[in-house]
């Protein structure tokens, strides 16, 4: 058995003023190593508090989160800083890169926050941003790239260090068709070459590019089921 | 990263450094003119009224810059003067090596063919003088022990006396008017500058036994005797073995003080140490006003940078970084920003000081530790006003932060 995520009956609870809010009520949700998930889910349906708790931003308020046979869902803070820098890789709707930093250096800082040496981050940066085609475009910063170059860098980023997942959310949410359809690919690639990917997204037709979708409703896993072009 | 953030916002940076610039221009500038100043004080004012390594054996303090009272006047005034007999007792009773001069002084008139030179500082006093004083003879020469002796009407001139009474001529073998009988001029001292921008250059030096002596001093009396030792220890062992002569030739009871005192170039700096003294006791509390001012706008700075910087803090932790890495990118932005405000200050301060000095006759010395002081005192500040921001930064919910616009 080679599941990477194994979440039992997850909740997280908000509390609004007076009022409790429950975002997720007892979700369950196995995903096994190379693995291309797209999660969807109308707004409200806890896609997004799913999605901070998978990318270890946020503890539950109940329930198991194994992610790489480490149960994560009692981690510190501390703990959970290293989780993130290790086994997660972020791809965000924004793109979320440094502006005042050029491609290499945003793509070097997870390395940074590693503790890897300088001679040996600029190698992996320079490594990471070939993997996605901008071995050109390394001393850019982010003002100077397209949006789709951009996205690029971040996905260069996220692979950096090797995580075991690549936790897209509404990766292609800033982009034109065109551009996204370049994004896809990308991953496309990357989960050909092994890699663990979790996209989430309220658009079918990228979802469709994943081989499994789960959609969320009122805090739960409403279905799960294997997409058309996926091997059963 | 620090530093490309700080250069990213020059202007920015360069306001908020202002106050730890000002106080650490203040610092270096106040700590260097003192310093120089009171160089100025030991060098000049001390050593050329009294001499390294010399004291003076005399009836009364001849530097008095303190306040004294009419009661102490009245007692010193009281007081029996230096005889030649005191200083011979003294002379031959001191056991550390030393040199002795009889000294008297007072101001007079010279003469020289119907010109005048007035308030001319005329001294008596033995052979011994030009050594102790480190004079330099640069024509003729100094008298000798046996001219003293002797007590021959000769005279060695300071060299703006010289220039002045007679310009143009060659001073050396030339006969002046001093108290009406004619004295010889020997020699010529080399040019001893000014103190205070007053000369050192108009005296004239004549044995302590010629005849004008009756000009400055009463028979048998002196001013002082003075004593040059080779080093200050001697010097301290020296007068307090003059004192102990002292007291026992004038039969003072151990309950008595004594009827007689030493001058030191050491206790006519006494005054100005007081000054210096209080400026350093006060600059602390200027400095740490504008440094304290200082920090608090830097805090302000970095609060508003964590403010502005929130997404980025947010994609930083998302990214793996923890809450000491957060905190450590904030201390450190926060402590260079006052590093280098610290650093333009040392710059600022040098340059006023040096300004100072160029322009005014007070000279500036660079004290080495108030340059490493101002650069700790930056330094500190900058970590003590950036440690509140970021832990701030350090704190913020990596879910909320990314969110920020």
């Amino acid at each position: 058995m080679s599941e990477i995520i194994r979440i039992r009956e997850l909740t997280r609870e908000y509390q609004m003023g007076e009022e409790r809010i429950l975002a997720l009520r007892g979700a369950n949700l196995d995903i096994r190593r190379n693995e291309y998930v797209a999660i969807m889910g109308p707004s409200g349906s806890g896609k997004s508090t799913l999605m901070n708790l998978l990318g270890c931003l946020d503890t539950p308020t109940g329930g198991e989160y194994w992610l790489n046979g480490q149960e994560v869902s009692r981690l510190s803070d501390h703990e959970l800083a290293r989780v993130r820098n290790r086994e997660i890789g972020f791809v965000f709707q924004t793109f979320n890169l440094l502006p005042r930093a050029t491609a290499l250096h945003n793509v070097e800082l997870p390395l940074v926050y590693a503790g890897v040496r300088t001679r040996e981050r600029r190698e992996r940066a320079a490594k990471a941003l070939e993997r996605v085609g901008l071995e050109h475009r390394m001393d850019h910063r982010p003002n100077e790239l397209s949006g789709g170059q951009r996205q690029r860098v971040a996905i260069a980023r996220a692979l950096v260090n090797d995580p075991s997942i690549l936790l897209a959310d509404e990766p292609t949410g800033n982009l034109d068709s065109v551009t996204s359809a370049e994004i896809m690919r990308v991953f496309a690639g990357l989960h050909a070459a092994g890699q663990t990917v979790i996209m989430v997204t309220h658009e079918a037709e990228i979802a469709a590019h994943a081989e499994r979708v789960v959609v969320l409703r009122d805090g739960r896993v409403e279905s799960d089921r294997l997409t058309r072009g996926a091997a059963a | 990263m620090a530093f490309r953030t700080i250069r990213a916002q020059k202007l920015k940076s360069f306001f908020s450094l202002i106050g730890v610039l000002i106080g650490v221009t203040f610092l270096i500038a106040v700590v260097s003119i003192v310093q120089g100043m009171n160089r100025y004080m030991v060098d000049r004012f001390a050593n050329t009224l009294v001499g390294a390594n010399t004291f003076e054996l005399r009836q009364r303090p001849s530097i008095v810059t303190g306040n004294v009272t009419d009661d102490v006047w009245l007692e010193w005034r009281r007081r029996p003067r230096i005889s030649y007999a005191d200083a011979d007792y003294v002379r031959e009773r001191l056991r550390t090596p030393a040199t002795f001069a009889k000294f008297c002084e007072d101001r007079v008139a010279v003469h020289y063919e119907g010109k005048v030179a007035k308030d001319i500082h005329l001294v008596g006093t033995d052979a011994s003088y030009f050594g102790i004083r480190n004079y330099e003879i640069t024509a003729g020469r100094a008298f000798t022990t046996q001219e003293v002796q002797t007590a021959l009407p000769v005279v060695v001139v300071g060299h703006e006396l010289a220039d002045k009474l007679l310009a143009g001529l060659d001073p050396v073998g030339k006969t002046v008017q001093i108290g009406g009988l004619p004295y010889r001029i020997i020699g010529v001292v080399a040019k001893q500058g000014t103190l205070f921008g007053l000369s050192l250059d108009k005296f004239a030096v004549m044995p302590f036994s010629a005849q004008a002596r009756r000009l400055i001093c009463p028979i048998n009396i002196l001013d002082a005797l003075i004593v040059r030792t080779d080093g200050p220890t001697s010097m301290q062992r020296a007068m307090g073995e003059a004192e102990a002569i002292m007291r026992s030739r004038r039969g003072l009871k151990p309950w008595q003080g004594n009827n007689f005192a030493f001058q030191t170039a050491q206790g006519a700096l006494g005054t100005w140490e007081k000054i210096s003294k209080i400026l350093f006791l006060a600059l602390p509390g200027l400095v740490a006003i504008s440094l304290v001012v200082g920090g608090i706008v830097i805090m302000n700075i970095m609060l508003m940078a964590v403010s502005e910087r929130t997404r980025e803090i947010g994609i930083r932790k998302a990214l793996g970084a923890r809450r000491r890495d957060i905190l450590a990118q904030f201390v450190v932005e926060s402590a260079t920003l006052s590093a280098a405000g610290a650093m333009l200050g040392i710059g600022f301060g040098l340059a006023l000081a040096f300004v100072v000095k160029a322009l005014t006759p007070l000279p500036a010395a660079v004290a080495p530790w108030s340059v490493v002081v101002g650069m700790v005192l930056g330094i500190g500040v900058g970590i003590a006003a950036g440690v509140y921001p970021a832990s701030r930064a350090s704190r913020l919910d990596p879910i909320i932060a990314l969110r920020a616009e």
